[in-house]
């Protein structure tokens, strides 16, 4: 197809400019209501910057507490081990993989704010494979459910199965949540409002999804 | 972590509709306005319940009328079955502890008045925000749905041990749905607390205006901010716990209940939990739930004593450094709830040291409140004398619990009416103080208008008696062996108890109809009161700087900016008054460079 | 005001101290080997808190008087030595309390929990189950029986779950709704919930201790005193909590002998 190079938006070139000057940490939003750059000349980090690493705590600690659960249960002498099913280890890599394009994609947004790049469209492919693989994730984890289930394990068949019902389902739960994040997020990237500290605190958010589905992954593997 | 430009500030502009301005709003000051109404609903049918509660205990046989209405079969003829007794007291315990001491002194005041104080336009997340008000509405329903349903609300108090919380309907009445609806309705609880912490942390680390450092941030605001942080981990295993409470109820897992029990000669499917992994999750929670509960108190108090002093305390510094220790030691004390549980006895001795550890930041805050009291300059009003109230109450609540730290004593004293003492002396009747003080204080900026002084003194005063009347026999009973969570004492050794019980239920009606005072007081001056000026206490805080009420973004378009902490009483003015306001650009003789006196 | 707050606060806190300093109501006879230590420990713990109580109110409505109710133009002082030496205070007072009440408490704790029961003492199973407790001894052979939760049948007055017909040790098991032990001689038991969380508390022995669905706790006690006491359940287990008792008489050796004799004809 024709390449045209679509001029950047008139505050784009201000902003380059204020970037190179090495004002501010980022930018505040793509194209200003107003046009001027008041809001952008700004360096104090949004409250978002420090939101998120106040609810990842919250998260963390949910599941410290799971965690501690599951090592007083074991202490009563019924644990049946099982084989987890492969299908985690799939899912694991389509995680991780998520973790990757999103990191894409943020470079690529960076990349059009700088006005290094004009398309719109390749920030967005890599943001759509993000959430393509976050669905694929989920899916991949209903799957392993159905086959704990077709091998007779349920969530009261024994204490190991309730714990691998309770763990990987709140993790996926807050999978979802994530997505939900990114579903936000595309929007307002097409709409050119989005602020740089809501992509960088949905990012935050769904790399600690992909280490903390490491941690009980690991948990799973040694204690199942 | 700096201070913030204005421009960075949220971002919602002024409320255009009626439902925007009243019912979903983001402006935390009505956010703010809304827990503490439910607050206060709260507090009236927790109130209530403890009425029919001690009714119960000393008239046992009367029918008191209406009580058939909210159940037929709990209360035939108004007469409380022992199992609705119980029910009673649950419902009574969790609505106080949650809905009464987590919202109004945390979420209350402190949606209200943070954002102000540190010189913001609201808080950093509006709509977190609005969500975690109507989360906790919904999570009160829930609760309160219990009394409607089934065989009513759980009776397993608000501790909800299992197995007895675990196993569903067997147990007893209220263990059925109410039991679930419990449960749902505190794991919602916990939610919405969580979206609460997150505000106020991140708008206290990076809302704060400029020149407001952390150091210049008032009593209050540190108070608000450390609990947050504190409830923000705490309130992050109690949903969990309720996560796994309501799988044992419903989908037959087995975490807290073991294998081999018998229920009505029936043999009950569970196997390998442990009970005692309930009491850990929760006491976890627990332990910090209660200085949840005191904390934001302790730092209105703090803030409004210096006011009424008109001087600074004794160090500010101090303050802040006990409250951060008391919150940090806050989750190393949980087991001792959980002394004679059966857990290893060699824990009991390990969590007691922290626990009297503990009294040493306690101690050294009321050695500050009250040694700064000398050479002040006392105004009475009422706010000052429930923030001195408070004082005493901690003090006597605090003083019990040097008792209950020690395992061996605890031997004797676990499970009677002593704890129950305690924790109604700092809970029930400090903390509550500081929600009056609080009240009182800053009604006129709520609302612009001031409450009458002369029936506010009254209210102190009568309140301030009758609590000790209720509160001061309990420690006696305990000592006596009365046990707790008993809906009739027919034991052989209590009945020389009995008129204790009855002189502390009449105590504790009388107390209860002086609260009449304060709501005709509440309601009267929300309309009636005498208008009130933008400063009626001479207060040197931010929240002083603007009108009463505030309008929608605080400060009215303009950005305050601070120069000086807010302990500037005492101190002569350029207009000649005694104190110094945070954001008035003139110097105080003394003062450095950094605005340090 | 201040004035009439300085007399509330004080007259309240002499008024609250007036039953203690009266012992009206104070613990029950001390009937245990280890009560004594429990109790000097409490009272010592009252002095201290009791003076601190006394102390910090009075001293608080003491300052109310003296610094309400100034002018304008008082002047403000502060207290000599200021935080600085409140703190230390605090630390020193506080905290050599603190270590001493702490380290000293380990003692009536340890004689409960850490010292291991005689080999001689007389073994007594207890079961709590809602609401009610029983009890089991071990009969002439010395042993108990095995339960079975199965097999446990209120109606047919079989608590425990045993199974006579088929356990020898189960036959000449004696279960009895009362505790009867013999003075002076150390007793084991092994408490065991049968379906929710209880508690056994006598108040006299100076003993408390949760029963655990799952787990099977031991604990063991030497009752000083002949007398009938009250074993009340002090873990809240249901509507009947109130009224889930059993009676502990503390007997003669003789006594005890002829006890354990008419129960075992009643099984």
């Amino acid at each position: 197809m024709a390449t045209t190079l679509h001029e950047p938006p008139k505050a784009d070139r201000d902003r380059a400019a204020q970037l190179a000057s090495g004002a501010g940490g980022g930018w505040r939003s793509l194209a200003p209501p107003d046009g001027t750059l008041r809001t952008t000349s700004d360096p104090s980090p949004e409250p978002s910057r420090t939101g998120i690493w106040v609810g990842l705590s919250a998260i963390a600690m949910s599941f410290a507490a799971f965690t501690s659960a599951l090592l007083v249960r074991q202490g009563s002498n019924d644990w049946q081990h099982f084989t987890l099913p492969r299908i985690l280890y799939l899912n694991t890599v389509l995680l991780l993989a998520s973790s990757v394009t999103l990191e894409v994609a943020r470079r690529r947004v960076a990349a059009f704010m700088g006005g290094r790049a004009a398309e719109l469209a390749v920030p967005l492919g890599w943001l759509y494979a993000t959430l393509a693989l976050g669905l694929f994730f989920v899916a991949g984890q209903y799957e392993a459910w159905l086959q704990l289930r077709s091998h007779g394990l349920y969530l009261p068949t024994n204490p190991s199965s309730s714990f691998f019902y309770v763990f990987t389902s709140v993790h996926a739960l807050h999978v979802l949540g994530g997505l939900g994040g990114l579903v936000a997020v595309i929007p307002k990237l097409k709409r050119l409002i989005l602020r740089r500290s809501t992509l960088d605190a949905t990012s935050h958010y769904w790399h600690f999804m992909g280490i903390l589905w490491l941690y009980l992954l690991f948990i799973l593997w040694t204690k199942f | 972590m700096h201070q913030v430009s204005p421009h960075t500030t949220p971002h919602h502009g002024p409320p255009a509709s009626f439902i925007r301005k009243h019912i979903f709003s983001l402006d935390h000051k009505v956010i703010g306005q809304q827990y503490y109404d439910l607050g206060l609903a709260a507090v009236i049918v927790g109130m209530v319940l403890s009425w029919l509660m001690r009714i119960h205990l000393v008239w046992p046989g009367w029918g008191i009328p209406g009580v058939q209405w909210l159940s037929s079969v709990g209360a035939p003829g108004g007469v409380i079955t022992p199992e609705y007794y119980l029910q009673l007291m649950t419902m009574h315990g969790t609505l106080m502890v949650f809905f009464v001491l987590t919202n109004v002194p945390f979420a209350g005041f402190g949606n209200y008045f943070l954002p102000i104080q540190i010189g913001a336009e609201d808080m950093a997340f509006p709509r977190f925000n609005m969500m975690s008000f109507w989360v906790t509405l919904v999570g009160f329903l829930v609760l309160v749905a219990a009394f409607f349903v089934g065989d009513g609300p759980p009776l397993a108090g608000w501790t909800a041990y299992a197995p007895l919380s675990a196993m569903g309907k067997i147990t007893g009445p209220g263990e059925g749905t109410g039991q679930t609806l419990w449960a749902v309705s505190i794991a919602i609880f916990c939610i919405g607390q969580l979206l609460g912490s997150l505000n106020f942390i991140s708008t206290t680390l990076d809302l704060r205006t400029k020149g407001m450092t952390l150091m210049r941030m008032p009593l209050s605001t540190w108070a608000w901010f450390i609990t947050s942080c504190i409830g923000l981990l705490a309130f992050a295993v109690l949903l969990p716990a309720c996560i796994l409470l309501i799988l044992d109820r419903v989908a037959g897992t087995s975490f807290f209940v073991p294998g081999g029990l018998v229920v009505n000669d029936q043999l009950q499917p569970h196997s390998g939990g442990s009970p005692l992994l309930w009491q850990h999750l929760f006491w976890f929670f627990g332990h910090p739930e209660v200085y949840i509960a005191i904390l934001p108190a302790a730092g209105i108090v703090s803030h409004i004593l210096m006011n009424s002093y008109r001087r600074p305390l004794l160090s500010h510094k101090v303050v802040i450094y006990c409250m951060v220790a008391i919150g940090f030691l806050s989750y190393m004390v949980w087991g001792h709830h959980m002394f004679v549980s059966g857990m290893n006895p060699f824990s009991s001795l390990v969590f007691s040291f922290p626990t009297l550890v503990i009294t040493i930041p306690a101690t050294i805050l009321t050695l500050i409140w009250i040694g700064s009291l000398y050479g002040s300059r006392l105004q009475i009003t009422p706010a000052s004398l429930f923030a001195l109230g408070f004082v005493s109450m901690f003090v006597s609540g605090g003083v019990s619990g040097f008792f209950l730290a020690q395992p061996s004593l605890d031997v004797y004293l676990h499970a009677t009416y002593f704890v129950v003492g305690h924790f109604h002396m700092v809970m029930g009747v400090a903390a509550i103080f500081g929600m009056f003080a609080g009240t009182y204080f800053w009604f006129p900026k709520m609302t612009g208008r001031m409450m009458n002084q002369s029936l506010g003194k009254l209210h102190f005063l009568l309140t301030f008696v009758g609590s000790y009347c209720i509160f001061m026999p309990f420690h006696y009973l305990g000592m006596a062996g009365n046990v707790r969570r008993y809906s009739s004492f027919v034991d052989d050794y209590m009945a020389p108890l009995m008129p204790v019980h009855k002189f502390i239920t009449i105590a504790a009606l009388c107390t209860g109809a002086v609260q009449l005072v304060f709501l005709y007081n509440l309601f009267h001056s929300r309309f009636w009161g005498k208008p009130a000026p933008a400063n009626p206490w001479n207060g040197t805080s931010l929240e002083w700087s603007t009108p009463s009420p505030p309008p929608w973004d605080n400060f009215g378009g303009k950005h305050p900016v601070v120069y000086h902490d807010p302990y500037q009483y005492g101190v002569k003015s350029a207009a000649g008054a005694d104190f110094v306001m945070q954001d008035a650009p003139e110097k105080i003789p003394g003062e450095g460079a950094e605005g340090k006196v | 005001m201040g004035k009439l707050f300085a007399v509330t606060l004080a007259v309240v806190a002499l008024l609250s101290a007036v039953p203690v300093v009266l012992h009206s109501w104070t613990q029950p006879v001390d009937i245990s080997t280890h009560g004594h230590l429990i109790d000097d420990q409490m009272a010592d713990t009252m002095v201290e808190a009791g003076l601190a109580f006394l102390a910090a109110q009075i001293l608080l409505g003491l300052l109310v008087w003296k610094f309400s109710g100034r002018g304008p133009d008082a002047k403000i002082t502060s207290l000599p030595g200021g935080a600085r030496g409140l703190v230390i205070a605090a630390f020193i007072f506080v905290g050599t309390e603190v270590l001493a009440l702490g380290i000293l408490g380990q003692k009536a704790w340890a004689q409960i929990y850490f010292a291991a029961p005689a080999a001689n003492a007389l073994p007594i199973q207890v079961q709590a189950g809602q609401f009610a407790f029983y009890f089991r001894y071990p009969g002439p052979d010395g042993t108990f029986g095995p339960t079975y939760p199965a097999k446990i049948d209120e109606g047919n007055q079989n608590f425990f779950g045993l199974d006579i017909d088929h356990d020898a040790d189960s036959k000449d098991d004696i279960v009895t709704a009362e505790m009867a032990v013999p003075v002076n001689r150390e007793v084991h038991l092994l408490l065991h919930a049968k379906d929710v969380g209880h508690s056994f508390y006598v108040r006299e022995l100076r003993v408390q201790q949760d029963f655990v669905p799952g787990l099977d706790l031991s604990l063991h006690f030497t009752a000083t005193k002949i007398g009938k006491y009250e074993i009340v359940c002090t873990q809240l287990c249901g509507l009947g909590h109130y009224n889930m008792k059993a009676y502990l008489e503390v007997m003669s050796q003789d006594d005890f002998e002829k006890w354990m004799k008419q129960e075992a004809a009643m099984q």
